[in-house]
């Protein structure tokens, strides 16, 4: 602080810690530390404003990225999880400041530091740079009863399949993927069409 | 909304009213409409569905999918501000099981709570009646006289009859849909107050074809959601879940129904972020008005009357009552009888999903329909209860839903090892083929469930808090397993599995007095002022311009939700406390 003061005007010392200051009272200290903000009790339902920072890193965005692309690939029911902001979304779901995202996420990591770990140990690359091929026989080992893979791994996947199909299935793809066709204004509610009762047997 | 600072007060007006939301707002409808000036106190903030609720949003434009958390327990669209199951400054005191003595309560989810009770509150204007569920059941001649016919309990000093043509006007004014099926203690409306009932969802016939022959009938339901235009608001448009509020006015809220027409009448003043502490009283006995808190500014301000009115909720305006201490009322004001707290109920609550096969790859269509169940299954065994077969009292309606709603998180897949083009295919698959049932059962009040001010915790504002007393007696516990058992039986009977486990112990087959947010009683009319805190009008019996026109007064809580009831009554007490103050009787 000497040295600032020393260099710089009063004015000008003054202001930086101001500015200090209230960027440190505008903090509210969530259950995971400083600089953590919640959505609070009382937030604009009408924008969405994310208030805590993205915590992961480049590199595991790039397996993020990778595996959620496996999960959920493109076909001709929908486009690929990264083409609809799905690995943004698991970044927004880790960094989170409530405990059950705190939870979660610290399985989400550790589970994404194994399997680039496992991956470098089988193939000499990490996951994100394995062929496609080397990819999947991982996973095909982290889904098989009795390995050691499942052991060391399922519960990530399954965690984290379960957010990128939350991520994925929200948006206006993910409904046109599930076959979802509400949120439409209608002046009637027309009940289910005869295709609909016929196949639950109520024709 | 017009709101008014409390510089800005009239010096006195004929009533006072505590709370915005079901009992509130009734209750400045009907005194408005008859004429008098009102003054309403709302703890919350200004709130106003027209602008605020988020009508067509999907998942994708709220944090975290929209997902429940500890700041948004319903949800991030959920409508409640600043609440939930615990308020921001507003502490509540309970046991928590395994821990001696007495708790802050601090748990966000009511389905893993070990709290012996969960306390949901909004700070709003509107209250609770902005994200309500809207599912509007008439209590039944049974409901107003239980002591009478089973010997537990209590008996209301009034009956079917007397609420009868209040029910008529209130779902009339209201917009309540549904169907007169002729069923036991299932009162029909016949006096042309419903509107007609949407038609069923896929799911639902389903439901029903399979109910039939159990002998559980499936009717459609009554919710307080327009299917025709009323009264300049719209009919709904089949789209929005109503716990957003709505902002076309298709379904009940105070602030889109009630408090509209008594501001227009000039006769009705609000103020918000005023947090009552409690009620004043004169030389003679008699309420003078409030003193409450200006939240915004922390000062103390009084508003004056010559009636008070309590709505404030079951909970919360029995908490009034026992902060305001005096010479006259040494244990809070109109609790001679010692009742004030007392009686507290809630509804019986128990739930189970299932997986129904049956449902999976149905052809894609719409679904959402008026967000709540179009059907519901009122209690039908009245006659196994008269032949001892059931081996508990009372009994409980079953809500269900699920199906094809708005995608967010919990995509279901029983399959944990897929992923990739099958996975995709799966989750096509078996969208729309999870049905969840919940029971809403009738509870006894009984001596160990109630609540009381806390010797020593007091809220951001000094007011004393409340501690809470609960206790399910064997009746409660034993319906829940029924509901349990039921569930069970209809999921399988679909050709469905069970998700989950049917939990059969009573000890754990009912959720947490509180959790079902219908909590009445605290105030209980009766016959006697010795045992009881109000009359049939809900006027206290020691204080004459005192009335209390929330859940508080319920001397049973049925197997019908509260708020219909609420309202009904609160415009009989109304309708007669306007005559009776034009006749000098009161105030």
């Amino acid at each position: 602080m000497n040295d600032l003061q020393l260099t710089l005007s009063r004015r000008e010392a003054l202001k930086r810690v101001i500015g200090l200051s209230l960027a440190l009272s505008a903090l509210e200290l969530g259950s995971a530390g400083a600089a953590a903000r919640g959505i609070g009790t009382d937030p604009n339902l009408l924008k969405k404003e994310i208030p805590w920072d993205r915590v992961l890193t480049p590199e595991e965005m790039k397996i993020v990225t990778v595996l959620g692309d496996i999960i959920i690939p493109a076909d001709e029911n929908g486009p690929a999880a990264s083409a609809v902001g799905v690995p943004d979304f698991i970044n927004e779901w880790v960094s989170a400041p409530y405990d059950a995202q705190q939870k979660s996420g610290k399985v989400i990591r550790d589970g994404l530091a194994w399997i680039d770990a496992e991956s470098k140990k089988r193939f000499g690359k990490g996951f994100a740079d394995a062929e496609a091929a080397q990819q999947t026989a991982l996973l095909d080992d982290i889904v098989k009863e009795g390995t050691a893979a499942r052991k060391a791994a399922h519960s990530f996947f399954t965690n984290f399949r379960d957010k990128v199909a939350g991520g994925y299935y929200s948006t206006p793809e993910g409904w046109k993927a599930i076959g979802y066709v509400g949120n439409v204004p209608m002046l009637e509610f027309p009940g289910p069409p005869p295709e609909v009762l016929k196949h639950l047997g109520l024709a | 909304m017009p709101v008014i600072t409390p510089r800005k007060t009239l010096t006195s007006y004929d009533v006072l009213i505590v709370g915005s939301g079901a009992g509130g707002g009734m209750a400045a409808y009907t005194l408005t409409q008859a004429g008098l000036r009102v003054l309403m106190l709302e703890a919350g903030r200004d709130y106003s569905p027209e602008k605020e609720t988020p009508m067509f949003q999907r998942a994708d434009q709220a944090p975290l999918r929209g997902t429940s958390t500890p700041d948004k327990p319903f949800g991030f669209f959920d409508a409640t501000v600043d609440g939930g199951w615990t308020v921001p400054n507003e502490p509540y005191m309970v046991r928590r099981t395994g821990t001696p003595g007495w708790v802050e309560a601090s748990d966000w989810k009511a389905k893993e709570t070990n709290q012996n009770f969960m306390w949901w509150r909004s700070r709003m204007l509107g209250g609770r009646t902005n994200h309500w569920g809207r599912i509007s059941l008439r209590m039944g001649p049974y409901d107003f006289k239980p002591k009478s016919r089973d010997g537990l309990g209590l008996d209301w000093p009034i009956d079917y009859k007397d609420i009868e043509p209040w029910y008529d006007k209130t779902e009339a004014l209201v917009g309540v849909f549904g169907s007169n099926e002729g069923l036991e203690n299932t009162p029909d409306s016949l006096h042309g107050s419903l509107q007609p009932a949407p038609k069923p969802r896929g799911f639902e016939l389903l439901t029903k074809k399979h109910c039939t022959p159990l002998g559980i009938p499936v009717i459609p339901s009554h919710l307080a959601i327009l299917t025709k235009p009323l009264n300049n608001r719209a009919a709904c448009f089949y789209a929005t879940d109503c716990g957003r509020g709505c902002s076309i006015r298709a379904n009940f809220q105070s602030t889109t129904v009630l408090l509209p027409p008594a501001v227009e009448t000039g006769r009705l003043d609000i103020i918000t972020e005023a947090m009552v502490r409690e009620v004043l009283v004169g030389k003679d006995g008699k309420a003078t008005g409030v003193l409450y808190i200006d939240r915004q500014s922390g000062q103390e301000e009084r508003a004056t009357a010559r009636v008070v009115i309590l709505a404030a909720s079951g909970c919360e305006s029995a908490r009034i009552l026992l902060n305001s201490k005096s010479g006259l009322f040494p244990n809070g004001l109109a609790n001679g009888s010692g009742k004030v707290g007392r009686y507290l109920m809630d509804t019986v609550g128990s739930s189970l999903s299932g997986h129904i096969p049956a449902l999976e790859n149905c052809p894609p269509h719409n679904e959402d329909g008026a967000s709540g169940m179009h059907m519901y299954m009122p209690w039908w065994g009245y006659k196994e209860q008269a032949a001892g077969k059931l081996g508990f009292a009372r009994g409980y309606h079953i809500e269900f839903g699920g199906g094809r709603r708005m995608p967010g998180m919990g995509i279901f897949n029983p399959n944990d090892a897929s992923y990739g083009r099958k996975f995709k295919e799966e989750a096509r698959r078996y969208y729309g083929s999870i049905l969840g049932f919940a029971g809403r059962g009738e509870m006894i009040p009984n001596d160990d469930s109630y609540c009381e001010l806390d010797p020593d915790k007091k809220d951001k504002w000094g007011i004393p808090v409340l501690r809470f007393h609960w206790k399910w007696s064997d009746h409660e516990k034993q319906q829940a397993v029924h509901m349990q058992q039921t569930f069970k039986t209809i999921i399988e009977s679909m050709g469905g599995t069970v998700m989950g486990t049917v939990q059969l112990d009573p000890e754990k087959a009912v959720m947490a007095g509180g959790t079902i947010i219908h909590e009445v009683g605290t105030t209980c009319m009766g016959a006697d002022p010795k045992s009881s805190v109000l009359n049939q009008w809900s006027q206290a019996w020691e204080c004459p311009n005192l009335f209390v026109t929330d859940g508080g007064p319920f001397a049973s809580n049925a197997d019908k939700n509260p708020t219909l009831s609420i309202m009904a009554l609160a415009m009989r007490s109304c309708t007669y406390l306007a005559e009776e103050m034009k006749k000098g009787n009161i105030g």
